[in-house]
């Protein structure tokens, strides 16, 4: 991870960042193994660069970026976002990326256009998650949002985190960070971004579809099937065993006042 | 198959429990010195779940490895039992204080909704009667009722598998090996009548010829 320089931004939750050595220890990177641990010690051979995303689908200019390019036509901020992960735990982590909106406004999404689709990238050779004889999910990842919450100001593409480009077992070199959803939403090492009509399939929906919705909006009030959703654990709050207890989980991840709107109308019991 | 000398016995089953025990210590230390990972908890109530599945498979173990290798570790076997039970009742005293916090209705709802909670509760529940009745004053007591109980030990096993294999969001190589050696020792239950029998009359053929 080398340097990366970005403006302050108005975005940015008042609570105690999650060390840097937490933040980029504990991942879920399934491409890199199952265990928490795993994409911090099997990621050395991942090369994000060089790097091109495929941006098109809907779109009225379809483009290849390179992610140099990236870095330079888009200016980033820095954005301290709460992270609640699907599994209950959560961090703030401050972000370095543009907002994805940016993006789309370069290819210039058609009328037609609902969804944006995004995708990770396949390298068994550098990936060691995505070879070998029990793969726990189908490559590549595959995630999806509506148009409307792509465009959203909160919603960006991080290119970095704590002043430093991501290191692999982040996402590097760009990825999805959406703060009002559950963390697996947030694809990593995108390679390709396609406008469609119709709702994109999703990793863990298919997966696992009565587990994980499309939406992965964070909500209290609706249980995962295997735990409760209601609370959850602040990594590294307190060190040791007996460290922090657990924090109430908020609708939205706390973004309430921002995102909600977005699904007004909708039973997000029944779109979880 | 040289065996220890009866003397010793006793002194190497206190040492298995002392072995046994280490790595529960150990990672508690850990643990409470902060040197356990970004999330001790979890980390700690896995570990403990999975030494508790692998104290049960030694325990179901001690019977095939006599019959196929004729190695006897039947003086060990109680041993390696209370192990897992202690390991079972660990696991589930972090799941209750440092992971629920004491929630009462959470864990209620935990245990109502859920079925990776109930079969995991089901193999604790299971296995106290068995560490209560695992001294030898119960085998003299309860004579032949004792083996017909203990053989509740292969239900907890199932359970003990399940309740791992349900809990994970994917089964990768690990849970997939646990779920296979579990297989393995019960479906060896199965067969061991007709494997035995076998086994006698070979033996009876033998001695006959002699």
């Amino acid at each position: 991870a080398a340097p990366l320089a970005a403006k302050p931004s108005d975005y940015k939750v008042d609570e105690t960042v999650t060390s840097k050595e937490d933040a980029t220890s504990y991942n879920n990177f399934y491409e890199f193994g199952t265990d928490k641990t795993d994409p911090i010690r099997y990621s050395d051979d991942f090369k994000p660069q060089p790097w091109r995303v495929e941006v098109g689908g809907l779109v009225a200019k379809p483009t290849v970026f390179g992610i140099d390019d990236i870095m330079k036509d888009f200016p980033m901020e820095e954005r301290v976002y709460r992270m609640r992960c699907v599994e209950a735990w959560s961090m703030v982590i401050p972000w370095i990326g543009f907002p994805l909106s940016a993006l789309l406004d370069r290819v210039e999404p058609l009328g037609s256009a609902k969804y944006v689709a995004f995708e990770t990238v396949v390298r068994p050779d550098e990936m060691p998650g995505q070879r070998g004889l029990f793969q726990p999910l189908r490559w590549p990842y595959v995630e999806g949002l509506r148009l409307d919450e792509a465009r959203h100001p909160l919603a960006i593409l991080a290119t970095g985190l704590y002043g430093e480009t991501l290191p692999n077992q982040n996402g590097a070199p760009l990825r999805l960070v959406v703060p009002w959803k559950y963390g697996f939403k947030g694809i990593k090492s995108i390679v390709r971004i396609t406008l469609t009509e119709k709702e994109p399939p999703s990793t863990w929906n298919l997966s696992a579809p009565h587990e994980y919705g499309f939406y992965a909006n964070v909500n209290p009030a609706v249980d995962h099937p295997r735990w409760s959703q209601a609370t959850e654990r602040r990594i590294g709050e307190g060190g040791g065993l007996f460290g922090g207890a657990r924090r109430e989980t908020l609708p939205f991840n706390g973004y309430a006042d921002e995102v909600a709107g977005l699904y007004a109308g909708m039973d997000l019991a029944k779109y979880y | 198959m040289p065996a220890l000398p009866a003397r010793y016995r006793p002194l190497s089953v206190w040492a298995l429990y002392a072995i046994g025990l280490t790595p529960g210590l150990w990672t508690f230390y850990l643990g409470v010195t902060a040197d356990l990972g970004a999330d001790p908890v979890r980390t700690f109530e896995h570990f403990l779940g999975l030494w508790a599945l692998r104290f049960l498979c030694l325990t179901l173990l001690v019977t095939p490895v006599r019959d196929l290798f004729g190695i006897n570790l039947i003086s060990y076997r109680r041993a390696l039992g209370l192990l897992a039970f202690w390991y079972v009742l660990a696991h589930f005293t972090v799941y209750l204080t440092l992971d629920r916090g004491m929630i009462l209705t959470s864990i209620a709802g935990d245990l109502a909704k859920r079925p990776y909670i109930m079969l995991g509760m089901a193999g604790l529940v299971m296995l106290i009667p068995l560490a209560l009745t695992s001294n030898r004053w119960s085998i003299r007591r309860l004579g032949p009722r004792w083996t017909t109980l203990h053989r509740l030990v292969y239900v907890i096993a199932a359970a003990g598998a399940l309740h791992y294999a349900l809990s994970l969001k994917s089964i990768t190589a690990e849970p997939a090996f646990y779920i296979a050696a579990v297989g393995i020792l019960l479906g060896y239950r199965l067969v061991r009548p007709t494997l035995m029998s076998r086994k006698r009359q070979r033996k009876a053929q033998f001695s006959a010829r002699a």
